[in-house]
């Protein structure tokens, strides 16, 4: 018991139970939490499944994305375009729907700019993006910059019995941590099967994977793929969620954003991806509130700005590279202990 | 269309694009030569811009005025800006990864957008041209064109020539150039690279801020402009060719004609053609139209 690393079981405990503690925090939560509370911690569970999908490209394959946000722009607004004025749309229609338009547009784009590497496909990647701003910004599919309002949540019914009400009480909240559940424990899976396995042998060495036999075109192409689509999920719940789609979904602003809250949380764990979500949006809400930093609140980004700077000069390997440094601490006492 | 228009049209296409090009070289060799992905440097075209129009009154005060004197402070000021940024903070990036260096100037554009915000103010100020170059040169019967463009393009012609001079005959536009296609070398071979970043880092800021100084008068200067500035620089950076001056200005000159003209004959579209432009390019050139090393 006394390696560095512990024993499987130890180290098993110590990655399983902060997940369990995290998902035993966020149920409980709105027993507890005031309704401006609620609405912030869905809006971070929504970033945080954008930001899981696109570590499954950053972190695991090494394919940096500049342009994710259109993955979840484009599922916003196939959400808003394919729901009716007067009445909800069926969910079993209109989540596939918006999903497979995410999807369906990364094979486009990931085929062509899988091509290039490097900085050249972050360029191309943000290219693309950009592309399908002006579409939605320019043309009148997406109604300009004003967006397109949307009036009904959808509906689940299942041979006319309604399983849930995403418009009553709490449960699009639960909807959406159920999502993020999801997301984390399909990557998760993904991460640990074969195909997880050849996309780290990508990230390390392509070259060499290729030799060994992969077609590495391919397997870069299906992981663009998928993270695009759960991306796709994210837009679908960001558009019910507020009930309300505009172009800067797609900026490269929101691409910019998602990429920092990984990089922040530490690339190549699933975990970072969602602690990186956390803590942006957290420092943002704290930096902005006057409560806390009175007038200088108007100046947050200054704050934020250099508490980033400060976060990346002092952790290399993002939050949560210090989190490992805690839990293997605590494990260790408490095993060596026992 | 009307040749007189098309004249017009044209000169404005060159102008931009001579424009964007003193920002994206500097971009270009930041990148080629040092591999810092720099986020920030649309905000020093900002800074040069903001630096155009705070400090007149300043320079009336001190040596009485004149565009010429507030434009050689501005570009003063940002070279010693660049050269202690260099020195505090991004000679702390090259052993960093890409991905922390685009992080940390991430974070800077949010510092430099917030102290402009709370040095100067949230408006949008319009910055007068010299009255020596206020007038208009007649084109044809009916259409004039002012002088002060007239002057942006000679500037930029002027300032790339001078570039290209130093990047392709001096010594040390030699060792940039090595720099550029290999730094272990270049610095084996006893070059000061410490110092020869310095140099190109603050070289580079000014060369934005120079733009963006002069640029203050037709385009006025608001928030957020270094940001649209950035992404388009990036494009030609990328189209050109990473680390690549004369890739650079082939771009330059490529992006400002797609964006002007586009802007006359598809108006609907016209913020779309530069992404379709790149995407095509690189689809074609992989590794853009110019890369050297």
């Amino acid at each position: 018991m006394s390696e560095q690393e512990g024993s499987p079981a130890a180290s098993l405990a110590s990655r399983l139970v902060p997940v369990v503690l995290v998902a035993v925090a966020l149920a409980a939560f709105p027993f507890a939490g005031s309704k401006f509370g609620i609405d912030l911690l869905t809006r971070i569970m929504i970033l945080a499944i954008f930001a899981l999908s696109l570590e499954l490209l950053v972190g695991q394959t090494g394919l940096v994305c500049f342009g994710h946000a259109a993955f979840l722009g484009i599922a916003a607004y196939v959400t808003a375009l394919l729901t009716p004025q007067s009445a909800p749309a069926p969910l079993l229609l209109l989540l596939p729907a918006a999903v497979l338009a995410a999807g369906a547009y990364a094979l486009v784009v990931g085929a062509l700019s899988l091509r290039t590497r490097g900085i050249y496909f972050i360029m191309v990647t943000l290219a693309f993006a950009q592309m399908a701003y002006y579409v939605f910004h320019d043309t009148p599919l997406g109604r300009g910059s004003d967006g397109i309002y949307l009036y009904f949540r959808p509906v689940l019914s299942l041979g006319g019995w309604q399983p849930f009400d995403l418009d009553s009480g709490h449960t699009f909240y639960y909807f959406v941590l159920a999502s993020l559940a999801f997301t984390f424990g399909l990557l998760a899976l993904l991460v640990r099967s074969r195909f997880g396995h050849a996309l780290a042998g990508i990230r390390v060495n392509e070259q060499r994977m290729r030799a060994a036999g992969f077609r590495t075109y391919a397997y870069k192409l299906a992981a663009f793929v998928v993270a695009a689509m759960l991306a796709g999920l994210a837009g679908f719940l960001y558009a019910l969620k507020d009930g309300f789609v505009n172009p800067e979904l797609l900026s490269w602003h929101q691409s910019g954003a998602v990429l920092v809250m990984i990089i922040l949380g530490g690339l190549g764990s699933l975990r970072g991806a969602v602690l990186g979500a956390f803590a942006l949006a957290m420092l943002q809400e704290l930096f902005q509130s006057s409560t806390v930093f009175g007038e200088f609140a108007r100046h947050w980004q200054l704050t934020l700005g250099f508490t980033i700077i400060a976060c990346v000069a002092l952790m290399p390997n993002g939050l949560v590279g210090i989190g490992r440094q805690i839990g293997r601490r605590v494990f260790q006492l408490r095993w060596r202990h026992a | 269309m009307d040749p007189v228009v098309f004249l017009v049209q044209c000169l404005n296409a060159v102008q931009y694009g001579l424009l964007l090009f003193l920002v994206a070289s500097g971009l270009t060799l930041i990148f080629g030569i040092m591999g810092v992905i720099n986020l920030a440097h649309g905000s020093f075209y900002m800074i040069g811009a903001y630096m155009a129009y705070a400090l007149a009154p300043w320079v009336q005060q001190l040596v009485g005025g004149g565009f010429f004197a507030t434009l050689a402070c501005s570009v003063a000021l940002s070279v010693l800006l660049g050269y202690v940024l260099e020195w505090i903070f991004f000679s702390y990036l090259y052993e960093r990864e890409h991905l922390q260096q685009v992080l940390m100037t991430y974070a800077l554009i949010l510092v430099f957008e917030e102290m402009r915000s709370i040095l100067i103010d949230n408006d949008v100020h319009g910055v007068s041209a010299p009255p020596s170059l206020a007038g208009t040169v007649p084109l044809g019967e009916l259409m004039t064109y002012p002088v002060y463009r007239l002057f942006v393009s000679g500037v930029c012609v002027v300032v790339a020539a001078g570039l290209f001079w130093v990047i392709t005959r001096t010594r040390l536009g030699m060792t940039v150039r090595a720099g550029a296609s290999n730094r272990e070398m270049v610095q084996a071979m006893g070059v000061n690279i410490k110092l020869l970043y310095r140099v190109v880092f603050s070289a580079g800021v000014g060369l934005a801020a120079l733009a963006g100084a002069i640029a203050a008068p037709v385009s006025s200067v608001y928030p957020g402009m270094g940001n649209q500035v950035l992404i388009i620089c990036f494009v030609i950076v990328v189209i050109g060719g990473i680390g690549s001056i004369r890739g650079a200005l082939l771009a330059a000159l490529l992006v400002g004609f797609v964006e002007t003209f586009g802007t006359v004959f598809f108006p609907q579209a016209a913020g779309v053609l530069v992404y379709v432009l790149m995407a095509a390019i690189l689809l074609w050139r992989p590794e853009g139209l110019f890369r050297t090393a």
